[in-house]
């Protein structure tokens, strides 16, 4: 279990970041050189495997790869049940319960989404937000092997996924490895499918590191900040624009 | 006559003076907004009407950057994108800076039209922020979950400065890809510029 010690220095790091006010803004990364180290591996771990399995990956009719990433989507549905009544969010517990008992049975084991024409979309949630939520601070962002682009909080949230998994005690050897088959199968259905977007972020960027931190933080605490909003109904977004306002003064 | 005439103007001119300051407080803020939304909802029939014109990608990067140079403020998001740096170019650096940026950026993003051909964007609400209008809007591609974004209008140039999809600001992402371009240019901007085109 190597992940051990990394949890204990994640839970360390966290409590220290949590005693500080909660950072959300700005860019926070004082593990700059390690990280771009780590960086550089994963990108060169793209160049050689992620993206040409990727690209391999998407001669597969669209509709299989997204049925396979249905399934994957399905089953990490109860998780993030979990995940929702931890954050006190029993809308969204209840919405996905739904999704879930409609995408098993009528969608033949989540390969089909009806709860989405259903009016029952994706809702994502995940025990970094639940993190958030609680108002552990975000913490330096750091990038994890081959995971990729992350913060303290989210990388420890990770790890609590991993290991909260609701399904894991349920399911036998074989099923536990169909469905890192289909897990996968749904990143490399990601890769495939938002290729333009991560080879022009990876390989045709000045500055790939400082692109990835950039794209991975605004977009983050956007989904967080608008689950902040849907639920309620704080504004999270007004302080966001004060970078316009040195150049527009 | 002349006379009459005069006192009418001028009483239509105070009394329309009049109805104006009465509703001024409560109507410049609705005024704005709603003005915002006019702008961004023209800007985005213009580019619906782009993507779905059965053009080559070609001629749709054209058509792109004049919707680019009519609606946005390409001239503070150049600036904005230099960053200290442009306080001290000259004003003829800036300009020819500003012209090669804006190309750039049509063909860089032009290029990903691609992706929403066939798809639409429609505006949701405005929110008032300071002195920015954020216009929300969702992009209906075909295949792909709709998602949000937002044009960011400036108060004071009544054009938008930034386009945020799913919160990432292209403006800060193309800070952060100029700034590291200036360094790859050893810090000058003539050859930065020459870079762009």
């Amino acid at each position: 279990m190597f992940r051990l010690p990394l949890f204990a220095s994640l839970a360390a790091a966290l409590l220290l970041s949590a005693c500080t006010a909660p950072q959300s803004r700005g860019i926070n990364d004082p593990f700059e050189e390690t990280n771009r180290r780590w960086h550089e591996t994963n990108v060169a771990i793209d160049r050689a495997f992620v993206g040409p399995v990727g690209k391999a990956y998407g001669v597969v009719p669209d509709d299989l790869r997204q049925g396979v990433s249905n399934m994957s989507d399905t089953l990490s549905l109860p998780g993030m049940v979990i995940n929702d009544v931890l954050q006190f969010r029993f809308g969204d517990a209840l919405h996905n319960s739904a999704r879930l008992v409609l995408n098993a049975t009528m969608g033949i084991g989540g390969f089909f989404d009806p709860a989405t024409s259903a009016g029952l979309p994706e809702r994502k949630s995940d025990f970094g937000e639940t993190l958030a939520r609680w108002g552990v601070g975000e913490g330096a962002y750091v990038v994890l092997p081959v995971m990729g682009p992350s913060t303290e909080r989210d990388a420890l949230g990770f790890v609590v996924d991993v290991m909260l998994d609701p399904l894991g005690p349920l399911l036998d050897p074989s099923q536990t490895r169909v469905r890192s088959v289909l897990k996968v199968g749904e990143l490399a259905d990601d890769r495939a499918r938002y290729s333009d977007l991560y080879e022009s972020v990876l390989y045709e960027s000045a500055d790939s590191y400082a692109q990835m931190r950039l794209t991975y933080l605004d977009n983050r605490r956007f989904t967080l900040g608008q689950g902040a909003t849907q639920t309620t109904g704080e504004d999270t977004s007004g302080a966001a624009y004060d970078i316009y306002e040195d150049f527009y003064e | 006559m002349s006379n009459h005439l005069l006192t009418r103007r001028s009483l239509i001119a105070s009394g329309a003076a009049f109805a104006m300051a009465s509703v001024m407080p409560v109507a410049a803020f609705a005024f704005s907004t709603a003005q915002a939304e006019t702008l961004i909802g023209k800007a985005v029939s213009e580019i619906n009407g782009i993507i779905n014109s059965g053009k080559s990608e070609n001629q749709m990067y054209v058509d792109f950057e004049k919707v680019l140079t009519r609606y946005a403020d390409t001239a503070s998001i150049a600036r904005s994108v230099l960053g200290p740096t442009a306080r001290t170019v000259s004003s003829g650096q800036l300009n020819a800076f500003t012209k090669a940026f804006q190309t750039y950026v049509a063909r860089k993003y032009g290029s990903r039209f691609r992706e929403f051909i066939g798809g639409e964007i429609k505006v949701n609400r405005t929110q008032k922020v300071n002195s920015i209008y954020d216009v929300q809007c969702t992009a209906i591609l075909k295949g792909e979950a709709p998602f949000a974004i937002s044009f960011i209008v400036h108060d004071a140039s009544g054009k938008f400065i930034d386009l945020q999809i799913e919160g990432i600001s292209l403006l800060k992402s193309e800070r952060a890809e100029i700034g590291a371009l200036l360094d790859k240019a050893g810090g000058s901007i003539d050859k930065l510029t020459a870079s762009l085109v």
